[in-house]
């Protein structure tokens, strides 16, 4: 659907995009993740043609988005970070404009934009001012515009940004809804956004691309590097033999401070040694004080790459996740009960002080 | 295209400032008629277009203030960027509407002369001649001021931006006679000029090479033609100048003539400055 060959970026001496490459397949939803600044808009703006790029190709279902501007952008809708709204019209002024800027024959555009409207559900404030909506509203009317004329990609830059929790549900659902039907490719920097949506993952840092991935398989990746963490009484060394000695452990670290051992133990994939340990420790009689898994999580992940890029001077490799290593079915159950979890709980966690209201 | 000039010209419309231009400009053109056709009993509606190009002058930036500044300050341009659109297309909806709304000033004062025709003998072929003059006379303005309104995105600075250049393009013909016309000078001068042309190339793209390409190439062929001709250069520059007076063409139009290269100097004018904007609207994708 859309190919991005080693795309740059330059604003002056900054460098904005540094020579990505990535393929988008019809019919998921992909989310673009990275920090504020990592470059997320620009290269959004890029694949729309509202900017130019340096160097590198985009092929729009075949057409350069530079070379054939206008077939690549007929197959492309673009909610950019503002919605690119006009205050003194009504939404459906509005709509029908766009629809006719877009092409669509004025016989069917005014059902396209009906329809448009219920989907989003706007159809209630049609004929009122978009300066007099608010700003979930206005969001909303930008959907739409971005999904008249049927394009067959859908990019929308941070979404939900500046809404208030309830009106984030809805668009979400609005975005699922919209993935049945739609390649969907959606901007942000909050992790749970990307994860209650999407399908496929493309994790941007500093203007490189350092994970693209589905869910699934990150999710893997994530609750491969668990660990269970044992505070013990007595000594290291004891404690250390002990753990040795079970089964499935494969490497542990061990700290001491005022007779109690800290011990972070990583132990194979799919194995539980939590009954092992307890059974060991009882029968040599040294009491367990605490113990509980530390479950890496996607945000670990995430984290590590988004950020962590700084201090390994950014020659840092994606966790390889290769094609032989088979998922086992625990593991598919594990991530798939996480990925419900993730929906539940909605926390911006990343959210940081520049993604303000909005507001003019 | 259609929908560009569609929603820009109703939006003149909803806003209001279509409305008080339109206004402005039948206001002035009603009391200068009262003044010249009915207290002083002129039948020459052209008097009147003479002394409204001065309000012309001064009420083209207020319609044209809006027409790119605005769209890059509410980011409204993304949308325009993003839609199936060429820049050309946007650009001449956007014209085309304020030419429209410019259109509908000049229909309403047509009806003036039929007014005078009433209480006397009126020239309609001279009047209507000299007021399709001053339609593309605003034509070729709107023209500048968009231009202008493309480089900002503040409206105020686009609408004094459009009245000095306004005011420069009307001063140019009273500034012919003061100009040197010695050869020399009018290669210093058009090197000057060249110079005013690299600074802007270089407020748009920002990128040396080109700016150093303009700059040669603009300056070494005045340099070159000069070093091997310089009689040319005798008195060019005040005849360039001359020849850009936007306003002193239109006199040929009051004297009664209707002065076809008039028309096609304001037509070319327009589309010279509609070309600009269209590179200078273009050239923000590459910031």
């Amino acid at each position: 659907m859309i190919k991005v060959r080693n795309l740059t970026k330059n604003y002056g001496n900054h460098l904005a995009v540094k020579g990505i490459s990535f393929d988008i397949e019809p019919g998921k939803i992909y989310g673009l993740l990275g920090p504020n600044g990592a470059g997320k808009s620009t290269t959004m703006n890029i694949l729309t043609g509202c900017l130019a790029a340096t160097s590198g190709e985009v092929k729009v279902d075949g057409h350069d988005i530079f070379e054939d501007p206008i077939e690549a952008k007929k197959h492309i809708g673009y909610l950019p970070e503002q919605p690119p709204v006009y205050g003194e019209m009504t939404p459906r002024e509005y709509l029908s404009f766009v629809a006719e800027a877009k092409g669509v024959p004025f016989e069917k555009s005014l059902r396209h934009v009906k329809e448009v409207m219920q989907l989003t559900q706007i159809y209630d404030v049609r004929n009122r001012l978009i300066k007099n909506l608010s700003k979930g509203y206005r969001q909303r009317v930008g959907i739409a515009q971005a999904m008249i004329g049927e394009p067959d990609v859908i990019i929308l830059d941070e979404p939900t940004v500046g809404l208030d929790p309830a009106q984030i549900i809805e668009i979400r659902n609005l975005i699922r809804k919209l993935g049945r039907i739609k390649t969907v490719i959606i901007s942000s920097h909050i992790l749970a956004e990307i994860s209650a949506v999407c399908d496929h993952v493309i994790i941007i840092s500093h203007g490189n691309i350092v994970a693209n991935d589905t869910l699934e398989h990150l999710e893997a990746e994530a609750s491969r590097n668990n660990a269970l963490i044992i505070k013990i009484k007595g000594e290291k060394e004891k404690a250390q033999k002990l753990i040795g000695g079970v089964k499935g452990v494969l490497s542990a670290e061990y700290a001491e401070e005022n007779g109690i051992v800290t011990a972070t133990v990583q132990f194979e994939e799919g194995a539980d040694i939590r009954e092992d340990i307890f059974n060991i420790f009882a029968e040599a009689k040294t009491p367990i004080l605490d113990m509980h898994s530390n479950e890496s999580t996607l945000e670990d992940i995430f984290l590590e790459l988004a950020y962590g890029n700084d201090e390994r001077n950014a020659s840092f490799e994606i966790p390889a996740i290769s094609d032989e290593e088979e998922e086992t079915e625990e593991e598919a159950v594990h991530a798939k009960k996480k990925a419900e979890k993730e929906e539940d709980d909605y926390k911006p966690l990343f959210s940081s002080s520049d993604d303000e209201e909005g507001d003019e | 295209m259609i929908a560009v000039f569609k929603r820009e010209f109703n939006s003149y419309f909803i806003n209001l400032s279509g409305y008080v231009f339109i206004g402005v400009i039948w206001l002035f053109s009603g009391i200068f008629s009262t003044v010249f056709n009915f207290m002083y009993q002129y039948s020459n509606y052209e008097y009147v277009l003479g002394n409204l190009t001065t309000v012309l002058m001064l009420i083209v930036p207020i319609l044209t203030m809006r027409s790119i500044a605005e769209d890059k300050r509410t980011k409204t341009d993304m949308l325009l960027y993003s839609l199936p659109l060429s820049a050309t297309e946007v650009v001449m909806g956007k014209y085309l509407a304020m030419l429209g709304v410019w259109g509908v000033a000049c229909l309403g004062m047509g009806l003036t002369p039929i007014v005078i025709g009433m209480f006397g003998e009126v020239n309609f072929t001279s009047a209507y001649g000299a007021l399709l003059g001053f339609f593309l006379l605003g034509g070729a303005l709107i023209a500048v001021c968009t231009f202008v309104s493309s480089l900002t995105e503040n409206q105020l600075i686009a609408a004094i931006g459009g009245i000095a250049s306004s005011l420069g393009l009307y001063l140019l013909g009273s500034l012919v006679g003061m100009l040197p016309a010695s050869a020399i000078a009018s290669l210093v001068c058009f090197i000057a000029v060249a110079a005013a042309l690299t600074a802007i190339v270089y407020y748009l793209t920002r990128n040396y090479i080109i700016t150093g390409a303009v700059g040669v190439l603009t300056v070494a062929p005045l340099v070159i033609v000069y070093l091997i001709n310089s009689a040319i250069f005798e008195s060019a520059f005040p005849k360039t100048v001359e020849y850009l007076a936007l306003f002193d063409r239109y006199n040929n139009f009051l004297g009664g003539i209707f002065d076809v290269g008039a028309v096609v100097y304001y037509i070319s004018f327009a589309v010279f400055f509609i070309f600009l904007t269209v590179q200078s609207f273009d050239k923000r994708r590459w910031s």
